[in-house]
């Protein structure tokens, strides 16, 4: 494995390693108050329409959401393991692991279409064919609304990451990383566990409410 | 040594690409002042249509619907494409690796990203203006403009929204620069004020904009598609899009200033020969306002029909926010007392900002106190109070360290009497144009209007008149600023004898900024008794 | 040193699939206002275990750890004084007008 050199503005390695994971950390945070302005419109039209929010809520596909959920953990537990394993070798174990990541990725926007197709054809979609018992119509238009723009820009975030993953995978299986280097697998990773994280307080949001009622 | 004889980052490379492709922090902060003096000059033509309009109550000038894409542009050109990014992307992109002893920032290509972005965003909303403009305000308040704006609604909050990503990664940079590539002995403690400064501001950028960048998200989704986020007809609340807009744009407003305070720190010290006062205060202060600054957005909506409860809560976090400032300015004057004052230009400005800012300090108690702001709402005076802290503050600050660090980044000095005769000017026109405008703002003129009663004529008067005294101030040193460029004095590397590790180095600075890696010793402001500097890293 | 997982990741992710399907199996149950609390707090016990282990949070000094924290810290500003207003509101929504 050929020797790693920093940019010329760090000292050493190390630091530019650390300065990575920082400028990592720090580009999450944003993403946090990203999501967080929608987060706040769907506490606040929650909270004013709590009965439509349920019934919403009811209509959508838990199945799939349930499914998708595990799918996205069991992608980042891949990205972890393949994070542990850089570390010491493993290179071609490293890079199907984060190509096995990627590819779950994959499915879950697959899934994800199949299922706006379905919503799709249940007049649910705002804007285009919206159509709800006409009680709970007003916050579940409302409630819709937010699940595609989520759930959209979610599945974007997702979809850069796929190509994020596979771009690495590939470099991985040319030797690039090693014990000494390794800095854009952890970063790579930290992204594609907070793509799952947003979408573990999604998924809470959006398929569980309203099922205990009818 | 003579500067032309050896290279310097200007003279490294002279092809234009070493200038577009450039990932070095000097160059693209050179980069962001052309952009940045562009938008400001659109934006200052657009307040001079205002100025004009309004010497006569009658709407005679320009007709109504022209007017309000006029102060829409001015808000929304000065607020994010001159005054969010001024100081951060010019001063801040150049002086920050400098002034902690590093070769450049920790990621040099997203400055440059940041560039193209500012760029792109800056360009989409030149577009819109051309294309017939928007009427909304710079605030965009909903459903007016999701529903009933003729303007270019989508255009214009998707410049801004391309504009914010440039804003967070300038943040996110030096956030991650001042953390990771500090100089050996360069502790938290013995950073300039500047750097602190910067620190705070980035903390802000990098939390607020992101939110920002959803809320105009949602406007343009709510535009195109019709639903009703903010739509009360269909189920919405016009409240949610200002609690989501100011949540951002109130802290954007300590994006603004708090820069500004970092450069009258440097200004302060270096032109006392003293030691900042108080050094530790005004570091955690600015801290202090910008996480207090996240705490008051609400005091832009007392009048909305937010409910009573928060009304209060926001108003008592505003007098709060207030007093890290007054810190501030209490220890400036404190710096002051007793040392070696000299009156340059970048000192003349300096002072301009501490009694200015604390004018506009003061009004902004005035409104937090939520009795008074039901009858100033609205009014003249909110535009006076912003204007003497983002005028008469922010842009006083910027031209201050302009000028201070005029010879550091072009290798030249400035004619020094043209600049102090602009400093006076633009005291001079800024309080004449602006003040009047308290007056207005008490007697009830509302802001955004075209037409008034004509008793309140002779304060517009004053107002237009001295604006055209601050309209040809401002043009001043883009002569003999552009002048000096050609034809000024080479200046040595530290041509104000002061401390900081910038001036360690040689003016233009090399590519890579210092010939070996400085080991700083001690604080940013040590001066002996005799005013004399003693460098940080000697 | 072998190829497979580190034991704790392995028992994360093992970890986390059982959440999962207590929070699903949980919504069904009738426990009124309670439903939301479990499930945001299953929720926040899933995100904690990913930052925590799969991301290295509990590997890392406090400034990470700070970094981290920030972006939630202020999210729950935002929502806690919007909150102010919503929840102190006489009537919210606003009435529905034609």
């Amino acid at each position: 494995m050929r020797e790693a050199q920093p940019s010329f503005q760090y000292a050493t390695l190390v630091q530019q390693e650390q300065a990575a994971q920082l400028g990592m950390w720090t580009f999450l945070a944003t993403e946090v108050l990203f999501f967080g302005g929608l987060i706040l419109a769907y506490c606040v039209y929650r909270y004013g329409y709590a009965d439509d929010f349920a019934a919403a809520a009811r209509h959508t596909k838990i199945v799939i959401g349930t499914l998708n959920t595990a799918i996205l953990l069991t992608s980042s537990f891949l990205v972890a393991w393949a994070g542990a394993l850089v570390k010491v070798g493993f290179d071609r174990l490293v890079a199907g692991l984060l190509t096995g990541a990627a590819l779950l990725g994959v499915i879950f926007l697959g899934l994800k279409g199949y299922e706006y197709r379905e919503e799709y054809r249940e007049h649910l979609v705002p804007a285009v064919n919206f159509a709800f018992e006409a009680a709970h119509a007003r916050g579940a238009e409302l409630f819709f609304m937010l699940y595609f723009v989520l759930t959209g820009l979610h599945g974007l975030h997702v979809a850069i990451g796929v190509v994020v993953l596979l771009a690495i995978a590939h470099r991985a299986r040319g030797g690039a990383y090693g014990r000494q280097y390794h800095s854009p697998v952890t970063v790579a990773g930290l992204y594609w566990h907070f793509v799952d994280l947003v979408w573990i307080f999604l998924f809470a949001l959006i398929y569980l409410p309203g099922r205990s009622s009818a | 040594m003579k500067a032309d004889v050896e290279t310097n980052y200007l003279t490294a490379d002279y092809r234009l690409r070493s200038w577009f492709l450039t990932t070095d922090h000097k160059r693209v902060a050179v980069l962001f002042f052309a952009t940045i003096t562009l938008f400001f000059f659109v934006g200052g033509a657009a307040a001079t249509m205002i100025r004009l309009e309004l010497a006569t109550p009658q709407a005679d000038l320009v007709r109504s619907d022209i007017y309000n894409r006029l102060f829409t542009m001015h808000g929304v050109v000065m607020v994010w494409f001159f005054l969010i990014p001024s100081i951060p992307t010019t001063l801040g992109n150049f002086l920050v690796p400098l002034m902690i002893g590093a070769r450049d920032l920790a990621f040099p290509r997203l400055n440059l990203t940041s560039w193209y972005l500012f760029l792109i965003g800056g360009s989409v909303t030149l577009y819109a203006l051309f294309v017939g403009g928007v009427d909304t305000g710079w605030t965009f308040y909903a459903p007016f403009s999701t529903m009933y704006s003729n303007g270019h609604v989508v255009l214009a909050v998707l410049g801004v929204f391309i504009a914010g990503f440039s804003s967070i990664l300038t943040g996110l940079n030096f956030i991650v620069t001042i953390h990771r590539l500090r100089a050996p002995g360069l502790t938290w403690y013995r950073l300039p004020i500047f750097i602190w400064s910067l620190y705070a501001t980035s903390v802000i950028l990098v939390l607020a904009t992101p939110e920002l960048a959803i809320t105009l998200a949602l406007v343009a989704l709510e535009r195109i598609t019709g639903i009703g986020i903010f739509n009360p007809r269909l189920g919405g609340d016009p409240l949610l899009f200002q609690h989501m807009f100011w949540f951002y744009s109130h802290p954007a407003v300590y994006i603004m200033i708090l820069p500004g305070m970092g450069v009258v720190s440097e200004l302060v010290t270096c032109f006392s020969r003293k030691n900042l006062f108080g050094y530790k205060f005004v570091a955690w202060c600015s801290i202090a306002i910008a996480a207090i600054g996240f705490l008051v957005w609400g005091h832009h909506m007392f009048v909305s029909g937010q409910s009573p409860f928060a009304g209060i809560v926001f108003s008592f976090m505003s007098f709060v926010v207030a007093v890290p400032s007054a810190i501030k300015v209490f220890n400036w004057t404190a710096t002051l007392h007793k040392g070696w004052v000299s009156y340059d230009a970048p000192m003349l400005y300096a002072l301009a900002f501490i009694g200015l800012f604390t004018i506009g300090g003061l009004t902004g108690l005035f409104l937090a106190c939520i009795a008074f702001d039901v009858f100033v709402t609205d009014t003249y005076f909110v535009i006076a109070h912003f204007h003497y802290i983002m005028v008469g503050g922010m842009v006083t600050a910027y031209f201050g360290g302009l000028h201070y660090w005029w010879p550091k980044i072009t290798g030249r000095l400035y004619p020094e009497y043209w600049a102090r005769a602009a400093a006076i000017l633009i005291f001079f026109g800024f309080n004449m144009t602006f003040f009047p405008q308290f007056i207005l703002g008490i007697l009830g003129m509302p802001r955004r209007y075209h037409v008034y009663a004509p008793e309140l004529q002779v304060w517009n008067v004053l107002s237009s008149a001295g604006a055209s005294i601050l309209a040809l101030a401002y043009l001043l040193p883009l002569f003999y600023l552009g002048w000096s460029l050609f034809w000024g004095r080479r200046a040595s590397s530290d041509p104000w004898h002061a401390t900081g590790l910038e001036w360690q180095t040689s003016s233009p600075p090399p590519k890579h900024n210092f010939v070996a890696t400085p080991i700083v010793e001690r604080g940013p402001y040590v001066y002996t008794v005799d005013g004399e500097a003693v460098p940080q890293n000697a | 040193m072998t190829w497979y997982p580190p034991r704790i990741v392995a028992l994360s992710w093992g970890a986390l699939l059982g959440l999962l399907a207590l929070t699903v199996f949980l919504a069904y149950q009738p426990l009124g206002a309670f439903n939301t609390v479990i499930a945001l707090i299953i929720a926040t016990t899933k995100a904690l275990i990913v930052a925590a282990i799969f991301m290295e949070l509990r590997e890392h000094r406090g400034l990470t750890i700070a970094f981290a924290a920030a972006g939630f810290f202020w999210l729950a500003i935002l929502l806690w004084l919007a909150g102010t207003d919503f929840l102190t509101r006489p009537q919210f929504p606003p009435p529905a007008i034609l």
